[in-house]
């Protein structure tokens, strides 16, 4: 009997429900209009009597699926959760009366809207099916870590004490990366106030001793293929091939050239050196620090901050490297050690010091001597003369030290960018990308992954791979494959560790949620999957370009391959579909299109003109829950808001049949967009905004004013400016008239 | 005196910044300074004074000796404490600055005609004489500190109030002639004896 459906709806009314609006006529709206099968009220339905009330007809047979008139969808989220259930919510409270206000007047136009959210909601759970959890593959509790620097141990070191058993691919003949040349480390503890063991050592050790722990050294992955759970990597020069649930790339960096910077005298004399061949040659002295040139002993010594940082020249690097203050301030330390009267100078541009510890460390060097003056080195001559604008007394100084130090800084090493070498749907231009990339990178592949977009994860900005800054770090935009350490992002040792921390438990969520044909972040959960009706496909691609995440690939005909495990649900490839033959079962063209056709549009007359809302549902669709919530602001009554899994997943058959079925405009509103985007699904906001620049054709055969469609970037705290734009398009509709379309 | 001066500067050898936190009070502390420019945004002279005192800490920390101990900025500090108040790296500013004027006088560097300096210097003798202030005498010595003329002058103008203060018994014309001291000056005087004797001591003894 499990194909019968049986829609049973349920009708809150309490917090106010039941008062402003006429609960009775809903009622009859849900069975006479919506055909559910059964519907009931509840003066409150959360509450545990009204929980049990709903389960007990789902035991009984009596709702197969469940239809719930109460609160938004994000609120009562623990006691409205029947499982695999399939579920729709109608948005009475924040969706109606919260941002309507109390007044007899307004009472019709507030009842409809809940009319139409009934209407909505019922036409809507018709359209979903409980989901087929993906089997495509098993628990694989194998972790691969590429890279076997500070980061890359530290992540297979946590990876294997929570009992997953990793493998680092080193590709030099040794473990701990750049750490292994340093002699010591800028301070991790309280009180911060002295250099510290580097602790590869320990890290050695404790790899050595893990039997859960492989390293491969002087080898690289020559193939990667497969999804998360089951990752199959060909390692060369170890010359095993082996399946993995997950992915951390640890790749780290690689030092900056300093020969691009004669300026600062590198080249010119063996006395300037970077910061990573002063370590070497403290590890070499023996005793007092000695210059390169002629073996004296050093007096005084002078670090360059920011040395071809921070700069827009041609090949210096634009961003900040992070961890180069506190090495200075480390390394100065150092000279101090040994002898407290050699003159350290730093000079630096700003100081800056990240950490819990950075600030304590910077006062311990202050206590210990070490001067800091606010510069700009101009040049440093053969000579070693470093001249300087002293910035904060105004004047040209100069410093003859022995030995001057150039603060570089990180580029990562992060492969093949990717987006340079994409191919591109048919009639894609690609003005929407900027490839702003400072420093070129080698161009060897490092995961050379057997995706149809590219050997390597993607980029963002100078070359550092692509994630969300501000939710989710560590998520490359490669399901399964979690970026940790300075190819992330420029950072110094603590960071890296807790990076790679971060990274291995994104990885064993990742082969967990794999296995058991969930999606990872941030549908966290999700047991759908896109599907796809074969006979309707035209092969265009669309969906394999347009998926952010790389989950499509093409088999031979062309058609596309979904690897379900690398989708995270977003919907940016139903989006893209010109032909929709792409839905999942709990959301799909239908339960959006459905909702659309079933609000009541009055007649032209009438003058109550319709306005469809898509929200994004991470953002946009909290901002207007959280207005309501103020209860200060209000939206017009006549918008009808419908919540979609992200902007990319928005069909523009959807504005296309709400412009034909009499809507008088459409607001989409989604994430910010860009390099500093906030989309959660990273692409699926500006896929968008792409899409809907095209709109204006379709408006046009309609002979539709273009102002009846709206885009919005709305960030979650965007709660003013949400119900403003629905305002807008009121007074929009206001002043050009009512749609032709009613009928 | 120069010639201390001149041992000084062979002693630290361009190590400006130990000859502070050796010989200026509170000098230790401005090693804390991170030239965040708080003192000098809250102190009331600071537009008028040649370095200011973030000026003065980043001149001390470049091993600007001559800048340092030439200027007569630190003359002008009046103690009002704003920048001590404010400092969020706990620099004994105002201290610093008075134990740098002390430390300029000591070494015989303070500008000609400085008029703080020779206020300061009027006041000690005037106290020491006695061991405790004669208001009267210090207010005459202040007129007459730029020559007879203009202190006759000076003391006309302020006749009437003179007058006022004399009727009001709050100066009496009788301090003129030895005016009144404290029960011990010959105790006092070896106490302030004493005081120099172990500056010179502490002075002689960093050199060697």
């Amino acid at each position: 009997m499990a194909d019968e459906m049986k829609v049973a709806g349920y009708i809150c009314t309490g917090c106010g429900i039941g008062d402003r609006l006429d609960a009775g006529q809903m009622e009859m709206i849900a069975t006479r209009e919506g055909r559910i099968a059964s519907c009931k009220q509840h003066e409150f339905l959360c509450s545990a009597e009204g929980v049990k009330m709903i389960k007990d007809d789902i035991e009984s047979g009596e709702a197969t699926h469940v239809m719930i008139a109460a609160c938004s969808r994000r609120a009562k989220t623990d006691a409205f959760s029947f499982g695999e259930t399939p579920m729709a919510r109608a948005n009475l409270r924040e969706g109606v009366i919260w941002i309507r206000p109390e007044d007899p007047e307004q009472d019709e136009t507030t009842q409809e809207m809940a009319d139409d959210y009934i209407r909505m909601a019922c036409n809507e759970i018709k359209q979903m099916k409980k989901p087929e959890r993906s089997a495509e593959q098993e628990l694989n509790k194998n972790i691969l870590v590429v890279g076997g620097g500070v980061t890359g141990m530290t992540a297979a070191i946590e990876a294997s004490k929570a009992g997953y058993p990793a493998t680092i691919v080193e590709k030099s003949d040794h473990l701990g990366g750049a750490l292994a040349g340093f002699s010591k480390k800028v301070p991790s503890k309280a009180p911060y106030a002295e250099p510290e063991d580097t602790g590869i050592a320990d890290m050695l050790a404790a790899i050595e001793a893990d039997d859960n722990i492989t390293v491969h050294l002087n080898s690289k992955l020559s193939k990667t293929s497969g999804a998360p759970g089951r990752f199959i990597a060909e390692i060369e020069g170890a010359g095993v091939t082996s399946e993995f649930g997950a992915i951390v790339q640890a790749t780290g960096f690689t030092p900056y050239d300093a020969n691009n910077l004669p300026e600062l005298g590198y080249g010119k004399t063996p006395d300037v050196v970077t910061q990573l061949e002063l370590e070497a040659l403290v590890k070499d002295a023996d005793g007092a620090i000695k210059r390169p040139s002629d073996g004296k002993e050093v007096e005084s010594v002078v670090f360059v901050q920011c040395a071809g940082q921070r700069s827009t020249k041609e090949n210096h690097l634009e961003y900040c490297s992070g961890f180069c203050c506190t090495t200075s301030i480390k390394q100065a330390m150092y000279f101090k050690e040994a002898n407290g009267d050699i003159n350290t100078t730093i000079l630096f541009d700003d100081l800056r010091t990240p950490g819990a510890g950075g600030e304590d460390f910077y006062r311990a060097g202050q206590e210990a001597g070490v001067t800091f003056r606010k510069g700009k080195v101009s040049e440093v001559d053969g000579g070693l003369n470093v001249k300087f604008d002293d910035l904060i007394l105004g004047v040209e100084d100069n410093i003859q030290p022995d030995l001057v130090v150039l603060a570089t800084g990180m580029i990562p090493n992060s492969g093949v960018n990717i987006e340079a070498i994409a191919p591109k749907a048919d009639d894609e231009d690609d003005a929407e990308i900027d490839d702003d990339v400072v420093a070129v990178i080698d161009a060897e592949s490092i995961l050379n992954l057997d995706y149809r977009q590219g050997p390597d994860v993607p980029q963002l900005v100078s070359g550092f791979t692509d994630s969300h800054f501000i939710c989710f770090p560590y998520e490359t935009r490669r399901t399964g494959i979690y970026t940790a350490g300075p190819v992330r992002r420029p950072m110094d040792v603590e960071q890296a560790k807790n990076d790679a921390m971060g990274a291995a438990m994104k990885a064993i969520q990742a082969a967990e949620n794999a296995a058991l044909g969930r999606a990872a972040h941030p549908r966290s959960g999700d047991l759908s999957f896109p599907k796809f009706r074969i006979e309707g496909c035209t092969q265009c691609k669309r969906c394999t370009v347009e998926c952010p995440f790389g989950a499509i690939n093409e088999d031979e005909k062309g058609y596309p391959q979904f690897n379900e495990a690398r989708c995270r649900r977003c919907g940016t490839c139903m989006g893209a579909c010109p032909v929709r033959v792409i839905s999942f079962e709990n959301y799909n063209i239908m339960t959006i299109s459905e909702q659309i056709k079933n609000v009541d549009i009055p007649d032209e007359f009438d003058e109550k003109p319709r306005i469809l809302v898509l929200a994004c549902e991470n953002d946009a669709y909290p901002a207007l829950d959280m207005a309501a919530a103020t209860g200060k602001v209000e939206y017009s009554a006549f918008a009808r808001v419908i919540p979609v899994r992200c902007l990319g997943s928005v069909s523009t058959i959807w504005i296309q049949e709400s412009l034909d079925s009499g809507f008088d405009g459409v607001v989409l509103m989604g994430c910010k967009k860009g390099a500093d985007y906030q989309c959660h699904f990273v692409k699926g906001s500006e896929m968008a905004h792409y899409r809907m620049g095209k709109i204006g054709d379709t408006l046009e055969t309609l002979s539709l004013e273009k102002e009846r469609v709206a885009i919005y970037e709305v960030a979650i705290t965007d709660i003013d400016k949400a119900p403003q734009y629905i305002n807008d398009m009121a007074a929009t509709i206001e002043e050009i008239g009512m749609s032709p379309f009613k009928f | 005196m120069s010639d201390l001066n001149q041992k000084m500067v062979e002693k630290y050898k361009g190590n400006f910044l130990q000859e502070v936190i050796d010989n200026v009070e509170e000098g230790e502390t401005m090693k804390m300074c991170m030239q965040c420019g708080v003192c000098s945004g809250s102190c009331p002279l600071g537009p008028h004074w040649e370095y200011p005192p973030q000026h003065i800490f980043m001149l001390i920390r470049a091993g600007k000796r001559d800048e340092v101990m030439n200027t007569d900025s630190y003359w002008n500090c009046t103690s009002c404490y704003n920048c001590i108040a404010r400092c969020p790296r706990g620099v004994q500013i105002t201290h610093v600055m008075h134990g740098l004027a002390r430390y300029q006088k000591t070494l015989g560097l303070t500008p000609k005609n400085q008029p703080t300096e020779k206020f300061s210097q009027l006041f000690w003798d005037n106290l020491v004489k006695k061991g405790r202030v004669n208001e009267l005498k210090l207010g005459l010595s202040l007129y007459f500190m730029n020559g007879f003329g203009e202190g006759v002058k000076t003391a006309m103008k302020n006749q009437k109030l003179g007058m006022a203060m004399m009727k009001a018994k709050r100066m009496s014309p009788a301090e003129m002639f030895g005016g009144h001291g404290i029960k011990d000056p010959a105790g006092f005087q070896k106490m302030v004896n004493k005081a120099h004797e172990l500056e010179a001591a502490r002075i002689a003894g960093e050199e060697s």
